[in-house]
C-alpha cells in the first residue's frame, strides 16, 4: 500500500470519527448565562454555537440579567423544554444549587461553566487559576532566575488574587529558599486599580534604589502601572514584568519588550471545550470518561467533582503570532511602534 | 474690646506663640496641619531608616529628594480637583461624580488620540496634544455645566445629581471603551504626567521659578501694606511682614534646592544621551558596565549642556498654578467673594442681588474643568487610560478638601488648606506603601485621620470662639 493511500484512508477514517456525534443529532443544549452584558461572554457564545451546530444539535439561550432569581426561573423553564444538557454560568454559586439538583432530578446534565458551584453531578470546566499564576512565575524565572523580586498583588478582597499568588510562590519557592530570589516588595492594590500598582511600584523602587530585577503584576492593567514606573527610572524593558488576560496594551507591550509575558485565557477555547463535552454528554457518554476531565477538590467546601481544567497561554515575544492569528489582536495593534527585526511576529 | 495698650491682664499673659500668630496673621490651624505633616514625614523616614539604611534627613529612605518630588506629583491629580471642591463645598454643594467624571473624560482623551488624531494625523504629530488637551477641557466643562444646570435651574440637590453622575458618567466610560486599556499616550501630551525625564523643567529653570516666585511674596507683602495704609487698616508690625517674607522665600528656595538635588536615573541619563546622540565622555562604569558619569556612586553633571537633576515636575508646576489661580480667585475677585457669601447664607446673598443660580453653575463647571486638567494629568502619567482610572477619587477629594480645614456646612474653607490635606493624604499612603504596611492597615489609617482631622478641627473652632 503506499503512503498516499494510506493518509487518505487514515484521513477518511478520521473524518468518520469526527462525524459521529452528527448521528446523534437533534439534540439540544442550552446555556443559562448570568448575565450577558459583558462582551467577553459573546466569544464565547459564538464558541459554544459554532460546535453544537456543527453537530447537528440545537443551541438556546437563556439570560439571568444578573439576578440569582431570574437565573433559577430561567432553568426551571430550560427543564420544561427538556433541553439535554445544560451549561450554566452561575451567578451565585450557593444559590444556584437547588436549580442544580432540580436539572439533575429531571435527568438532564449540568456543566458549570467557568464558575464553580458544587454539585458533583455537574462536570466543571474553567481555565486553571492556579495554574495562571504558575505560568507567570516561570516566565518571570526564565527571564531572571536570581535576584530582587517585587509582587504587586490585586485586590486583597478578590479570592484570584491569593489563588494566582499561591501559584506563583508555588514556582518560586525552590528559588526563594535557595537564597536566590529576595522578595523585595510585596503588595495588594487596591481594586487592581493600575495608577494604585504605579504608585505602588515608584514606592518600591524607592525604598530599595531601583534595586528591582522583576515585578511579578497579577494581571495586565497593574502591569501598565508597573511599566510607567519603571519607564520613569529607564528601567523599562529590561525588567521583567508579568501579567494576564491579553489586554492589547499588554500584548503591544509584550512586542515593544516592556512586559516579559501576558498570561492569556482565550474563551473561544472555554467555550469550545465545553460545547464539545455537552455534546458528547448530550449522547450518553459518561462525563468521567471525557478527555482531560480529572478530579478537583479544590472549591470553598471542598465538594469532590468533575473537572476539565484548561491550560491558558502565556503569551511572550516569541509566541505572539498566536493571539494575532486566533484574530485576538489585529497585527497593526500588536505591533504598533515596535523596530522591524525585534519580534518575528511584526515582521 | 480692650484697648491695646491697656493693661489688661489676659493681654500680658498671652504666650509668645500666639502674640506671633496675632502678628503674623498666620492661621493657626494651618500651622498645626504644617506641623502633623512635618511629624508624619519625620516619622516615617525615621521608620523606614529602621528597616533599609538610606539617604533620608533622618537615615530614611522617605525624606529623600527623590521621594519628596514622587510625592508632589502622586498629589498632583487630587490636589487639583480639590481646589475646586473647596468651592463647591463652600457653596454647600457636594460634587461625588469627579471621580467617574475623570474617568470619563480620561477614556475619552485616551480613545481621541490612540484611534482618532492618531491614525488621521499621524502617530506623533505635534498638533495631538492640543488638540487633546482642548477637547478634554472643553468636555470636563460641559458635564460639569450640566451637573451645575440641574441642581441650580431644576432644583435637584447637588447630592442627587452627582450621585447619579457618579454611576451614569462610570457607565458612559465604560461605554466608550468597554473595559479595554486604551495605550500609548502621544508623546507630548505624556509630559502632562511629569514622567521621563523631559516632564519636568530642570533645575535652572527651578531656580528661575523660585527667584520669581520669591520676589511676588515680597511685592505681595509690600502691596497689602500700602493697601492697608490706603483704607486706614491695622498694620502688621514690621519685624512680621519681614519674617514672613523671609520665611516663604525659604519655604519656596528649600522645596526648589529638593526637586533641584534629585538626579535623573542612571538608566534615563544613559537614554537619554545615546537618544540624542551625545558622546557619553568616559566616566566610572555603573553596575551593569555601562559607561555614564558617575562618581561615588552619585550620578554627576558630566555632560555639557545637560541638566542632570529634574527640577519641578510638570504636574506639580500645573497643581501650583491651578492652586495660586484658584486662591486668587477665591480671595480676590468677586466671583470668589459671592461664593463664600453664598456659602454663608443664601438667603441673604439671594437677597443682596447674587444670581446664585449662575453662581452655581459656574462653580460646577469650574469643578469640571479641574476634573478635566486632573484626568489629563492622570492618563498622562499612567501612559493609558483605563475605566478604573479615577475610582474612589471623589471620596479622596473630599477627603482632602475635609482634612483641609472645608466645613461641610458650608461658608468656610481654604485652597491652600485643601491641597495640604491633599499631600497630607498622600504622604500616609505613600509612607505607609514605603514600609510595606498591608493595604488593609493604609486604609484604616487613612480613614481614622479623616476623622479625627474634623474632629480636632470642630475642637480647635469651638475653642477660637
Amino acid at each position: 500500500m503506499n503512503r498516499k493511500l494510506f493518509t487518505l484512508m487514515a484521513g477518511a477514517l478520521m473524518l468518520g470519527a469526527s462525524a459521529l456525534p452528527a448521528m446523534a443529532a437533534g439534540k439540544t443544549i442550552a446555556v443559562s448565562w448570568k448575565t450577558f452584558q459583558e462582551e467577553r461572554w459573546k466569544t464565547d457564545e459564538a464558541a459554544i454555537k459554532a460546535v453544537v451546530e456543527a453537530a447537528g444539535d440545537k443551541f438556546i439561550t437563556t439570560d439571568a440579567q444578573g439576578s440569582a432569581q431570574k437565573q433559577a426561573a430561567d432553568i426551571e423553564g430550560l427543564i420544561s423544554q427538556k433541553v439535554d444538557v445544560i451549561l450554566v454560568v452561575a451567578f451565585d454559586s450557593d444559590a444556584i444549587l437547588p436549580s442544580i439538583k432540580a436539572i439533575t432530578d429531571a435527568g438532564i446534565k449540568s456543566i458549570a461553566y467557568d464558575v464553580q458551584f458544587e454539585d458533583p453531578s455537574a462536570l466543571y470546566i474553567t481555565f486553571d487559576n492556579i495554574g495562571v499564576g504558575r505560568l507567570m512565575a516561570k516566565e518571570i524565572l526564565k527571564a531572571k532566575p536570581e535576584g530582587n523580586y517585587a509582587f504587586i498583588k490585586g485586590d486583597k478582597g478578590d479570592p484570584n488574587a491569593t489563588f494566582l499568588f499561591s501559584g506563583i510562590t508555588e514556582v518560586l519557592k525552590p528559588a526563594m529558599d535557595a537564597g536566590k530570589i529576595k522578595n523585595v516588595c510585596e503588595t495588594f492594590t487596591d481594586g487592581w486599580k493600575p495608577d494604585n500598582a504605579q504608585k505602588e511600584m515608584e514606592q518600591c523602587l524607592t525604598s530599595t534604589g531601583n534595586k528591582v530585577d522583576a515585578v511579578v503584576s497579577e494581571n495586565d492593567g497593574m502591569a501598565s502601572g508597573v511599566v510607567a514606573a519603571l519607564d520613569a527610572q529607564g528601567l523599562a524593558g529590561t525588567v521583567p514584568v508579568s501579567g494576564q488576560d491579553g489586554d492589547k496594551a499588554a500584548l503591544n507591550r509584550v512586542a515593544l519588550g516592556t512586559q516579559t509575558v501576558s498570561v492569556w485565557k482565550d474563551s473561544r477555547a472555554l467555550g469550545k471545550t465545553a460545547a464539545e463535552a455537552a455534546v458528547a454528554m448530550a449522547d450518553g457518554k459518561d462525563m468521567a470518561s471525557l478527555p482531560g476531565v480529572a478530579k478537583f477538590n479544590k472549591g470553598k467546601k471542598g465538594v469532590e467533582m468533575n473537572a476539565i481544567l484548561i491550560n491558558p497561554d502565556p503569551i511572550t515575544k516569541d509566541n505572539l503570532n498566536d493571539v494575532i492569528d486566533a484574530g485576538w489582536i489585529s497585527k497593526a495593534e500588536a505591533c504598533a511602534g515596535v523596530k522591524a527585526g525585534t519580534v518575528k511576529a511584526c515582521d | 474690646m480692650t484697648a491695646a495698650g491697656s493693661h489688661n491682664p489676659a493681654m500680658s499673659d498671652e504666650g509668645m506663640v500666639k502674640r506671633f500668630l496675632r502678628a503674623t496673621e498666620i492661621d493657626a490651624r494651618m500651622l498645626g496641619m504644617i506641623g502633623a505633616l512635618l511629624v508624619i514625614w519625620a516619622g516615617f523616614d525615621i521608620y523606614s531608616g529602621f528597616l533599609r539604611q538610606a539617604d533620608g534627613l533622618f537615615g530614611g529612605s522617605f525624606l529623600t529628594p527623590r521621594n519628596i518630588w514622587i510625592l508632589m506629583v502622586q498629589t498632583s491629580s487630587i490636589g487639583v480637583m480639590t481646589t475646586g471642591m473647596v468651592l463647591v463645598i463652600v457653596m454647600r454643594q457636594i460634587d461625588l461624580s469627579v471621580g467617574s467624571m475623570l474617568s470619563l473624560v480620561g477614556v475619552s482623551v485616551g480613545y481621541l488620540q490612540v484611534y482618532k488624531l492618531g491614525p488621521w494625523l499621524g502617530v506623533g504629530h505635534p498638533s495631538i496634544w492640543i488638540i487633546a488637551v482642548l477637547f478634554a477641557l472643553a468636555l470636563g466643562a460641559l458635564i460639569g455645566f450640566l451637573n451645575g444646570t440641574l441642581i441650580a435651574y431644576l432644583q435637584i440637590p447637588s447630592f442627587i445629581v452627582t450621585l447619579g453622575g457618579l454611576i451614569a458618567y462610570s457607565g458612559l466610560a465604560w461605554w466608550v471603551i468597554r473595559g479595554e486599556t486604551v495605550a500609548p499616550m502621544d508623546q507630548t501630551y505624556k509630559l502632562i504626567g511629569g514622567n521621563g525625564p523631559l516632564a519636568s523643567i530642570g533645575p535652572l529653570w527651578s531656580w528661575v521659578l523660585a527667584i520669581v516666585a520669591c520676589a511676588g511674596i515680597v511685592a505681595a507683602i509690600i502691596n497689602g501694606r500700602t493697601q492697608r495704609r490706603r483704607f486706614n487698616f491695622p498694620l502688621r508690625p514690621i519685624w512680621a511682614e519681614t519674617v514672613l517674607a523671609v520665611v516663604g522665600s525659604v519655604v519656596v528656595l528649600l522645596f526648589t534646592w529638593v526637586v533641584n538635588s534629585y538626579p535623573w536615573a542612571p538608566k534615563v541619563i544613559e537614554k537619554y544621551a545615546i537618544d540624542h546622540d551625545i558622546p557619553i565622555p568616559p566616566g566610572a562604569l555603573n553596575v551593569d558596565g555601562n559607561a555614564i558619569c558617575m562618581a561615588d556612586g552619585k550620578v554627576v553633571r558630566c555632560l555639557d549642556g545637560l541638566s542632570y537633576e529634574t527640577g519641578y515636575a510638570i504636574p506639580v508646576l500645573i497643581m501650583l498654578a491651578v492652586g495660586f489661580v484658584m486662591t486668587f480667585m477665591a480671595t480676590r475677585t468677586r466671583f470668589g467673594r459671592y461664593i463664600y457669601a453664598t456659602g454663608g447664607n443664601p438667603e441673604a446673598a439671594e437677597l443682596a442681588g447674587i444670581n446664585t443660580r449662575r453662581l452655581t453653575v459656574m462653580v460646577f463647571t469650574l469643578m469640571g474643568i479641574l476634573v478635566a486638567i486632573s484626568a489629563m494629568i492622570s492618563t498622562a502619567r499612567l501612559d493609558s487610560a483605563t475605566n478604573s482610572l479615577g475610582q474612589f477619587n471623589e471620596l479622596y477629594v473630599i477627603a482632602a478638601a475635609v482634612i483641609g480645614g472645608t466645613s461641610l456646612a458650608g461658608g468656610i474653607g481654604t485652597i491652600y488648606g485643601a491641597v495640604l490635606g491633599a499631600l497630607l493624604m498622600q504622604s500616609l499612603q505613600s509612607g505607609m506603601t514605603l514600609l510595606n504596611f498591608e493595604s488593609a492597615y493604609k486604609d484604616m489609617v487613612v480613614g481614622a485621620v479623616l476623622v479625627s482631622a474634623v474632629f480636632l478641627d470642630q475642637v480647635y473652632r469651638r475653642r477660637v470662639k
